[in-house]
């Protein structure tokens, strides 16, 4: 082996007085393939809810099952689908404007700012780091500190608006078990967005700024025993909030794509009860 | 079980070094600091390697072993097959001093930053009382064994040298929280965290809490709880106007 020699103005882990070793890393695993495989998820998402969010069709079936992507359906163009629209319908009908334009937005930056998904598109986007002991591409690195990044610090308040949204959600999930014409019916579909709709719970009162709020920011829980207890579960729920990171973006995209296949006539809903 | 193993070693100083390669004996067992021991008994007696404890409670053998900020007497080599090639080198965050040895005084220039635990000005010691629950978050973070080794990993300071002067690490960014959150600390803490301790440039991407021997949680129970807190003080404005009404610590 011959000796590395030092070179001078160099970065990173070949500065000045660090060890000279010539590999940017001697990482020998597959250190890689994490960040691969969150690129390719998240950007399985990202394409089929771009296009089903512009789709302007099959969001609504058997007069009762609203996908989630379209909810609430404040677009005049809901109006193609009676029963659809439960909050009004006020927005222009236009391609470019998802008929849940209101919504999709807050959604997108609420798991935009998450905490969790910051981490995986900081390792797998930008590369900052791509793995850990793995040296970023970038020659200089201000963190959070600069517009746009210190915009994350504001992510309790798509919290708050997420809260509103899971409401809505669960709303339609509850009014999804009438039919106009045959009364109280529970059909797959209802399980479907059932399940959907608890494991959207689960992802949003895990979020880190709900820790906080619900204790996390108190110095003595033992003044405040219900918020201590409170926080106590959100805590439980936290550690696995990247689960449920990973699970929601499932389960959307299949709930919707069952709406979608209903409402197309592709399959047919089972009845279970009705 | 006993094999012959080949292990590449960082060898050198200030000026330079090289990985070196050397077949050493392992034993069934055995961590990788016994084997280097094995290696400094037996073929390389000036190898220079610091360690205590040999039991992950002195955090002195940090190291980097095939890549990764690890602590040598903690790294089994039942992990590796006996046909690997086991890679050992210094950390590579802080200067290094010989072989396996670095400097790693910037964590204790570090440490002097953090003003210390700031108990009521009313208590003398020995009557402090505080409930369990209170005190139990910062408890966790008291099992740290001051390896550096999430320091090490750390790609605001490792991928960029000049971030070590406004940047303290994980390691204290989580002795800030630990300090926040004590029920008996009347400090107050969090525009330090943001302003001087540099936390706005951890990116959360928890390569600290992926390798802390401890498993301490440090990124989930100290960094966020701490950008929280930074959020409530200078980018939420309806927490600020509830503090100013109520005045209330909780
Ligand atoms: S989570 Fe923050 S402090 Fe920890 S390694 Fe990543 S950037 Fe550094
Ligand atoms: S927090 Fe963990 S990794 Fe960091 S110095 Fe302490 S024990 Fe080591
Ligand atoms: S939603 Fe992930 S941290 Fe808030
Ligand atoms: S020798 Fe003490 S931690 Fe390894």
């Amino acid at each position: 082996m011959t000796a590395t020699a030092r070179s001078t103005g160099s970065r990173g882990v070949d500065s000045p007085g660090r060890a000279a070793i010539r590999a940017r890393t001697l990482r020998s695993d597959r250190w890689w393939l994490p960040p691969a495989a969150t690129t390719a998820g998240l950007l399985v998402f990202i394409v089929y809810a771009t296009v089903r969010a512009f789709q302007q069709q099959y969001f609504f079936a058997d007069e009762r099952y609203l996908t989630p992507f379209y909810s609430p359906c404040v677009s005049l163009g809901c109006a193609a689908e009676p029963g659809a629209a439960h909050f009004g319908m006020f927005l222009p009908d236009h391609p470019l404007l998802p008929y849940a334009a209101l919504t999709l937005p807050f959604l997108l930056l609420f798991r935009l700012t998450c905490y969790y998904y910051r981490k995986a598109y900081y390792r797998s986007f930008a590369l900052s780091p791509a793995a850990c002991a793995v040296p970023e591409p970038h020659a200089t690195y201000t963190g959070e500190t600069r517009f746009p990044l210190i915009m994350q610090n504001v992510h309790r308040y798509f919290f708050y608006v997420a809260v509103l949204i899971s409401l809505i959600n669960t709303y339609d999930a509850v009014v999804a078990f009438r039919h106009p014409t045959d009364g109280f019916v529970v059909g797959v579909g209802n399980l479907v967005l059932l399940v959907n709709v608890a494991l959207l719970w689960c992802y949003t009162a895990s979020c880190h700024s709900c820790r906080h709020v619900m204790g996390g920011r108190l110095t003595h829980f033992s003044k405040h025993p219900v918020r201590y207890r409170l926080w106590t579960w959100v805590s439980a729920l936290n550690t696995r909030h990247a689960t449920f990171a990973w699970i929601t973006l499932a389960t959307l995209i299949l709930t919707d794509l069952y709406v979608a296949l209903v409402a197309s006539g592709t399959i047919t809903d089972l009845r279970l009860i009705g | 079980m006993s094999y012959t193993g080949t292990f590449r070693i960082w060898r050198g100083d200030t000026d330079g070094g090289a990985l070196t390669d050397f077949e050493v004996e392992v034993n069934e067992g055995e961590v990788v600091l016994d084997v280097l021991h094995r290696l400094q008994a037996t073929q390389a007696p000036d190898l220079a390697v610091r360690w205590n404890c040999k039991a992950g409670k002195c955090g002195s053998c940090s190291a980097e072993i095939n890549g990764k900020p690890r602590l040598l007497c903690m790294t089994r080599m039942s992990v590796f097959e006996p046909g690997d090639v086991v890679t050992v080198t210094p950390m590579r965050t802080f200067p290094v001093i010989r072989d396996l040895v670095t400097d790693v005084s910037f964590n204790y220039a570090k440490a002097r930053e953090i003003p210390s635990f700031t108990p009521p000005a009313e208590l003398a010691p020995g009557e402090y009382r505080m409930a369990q629950v209170d005190v139990e978050r910062s408890q966790e973070f008291r099992k740290c064994i001051e390896c550096y080794l999430c320091q090490d990993t750390c790609h605001v300071v490792r991928d960029h040298e000049e971030n070590k002067d406004s940047f303290a690490g994980p390691r204290f960014l989580m002795r800030v929280a630990e300090l926040e959150m004590h029920p008996l600390d009347v400090a107050d803490r969090v525009p330090a965290a943001q302003e001087e301790h540099g936390l706005g440039q951890c990116n959360i991407t928890k390569c600290c809490t992926d390798v802390c021997p401890e498993g301490i949680k440090i990124t989930d129970n100290a960094l966020i709880p701490m950008k929280e807190r930074v959020a409530d003080r200078r980018y939420d404005p309806l927490v600020w106007l509830g503090r100013t009404i109520s005045r209330r610590r909780g």
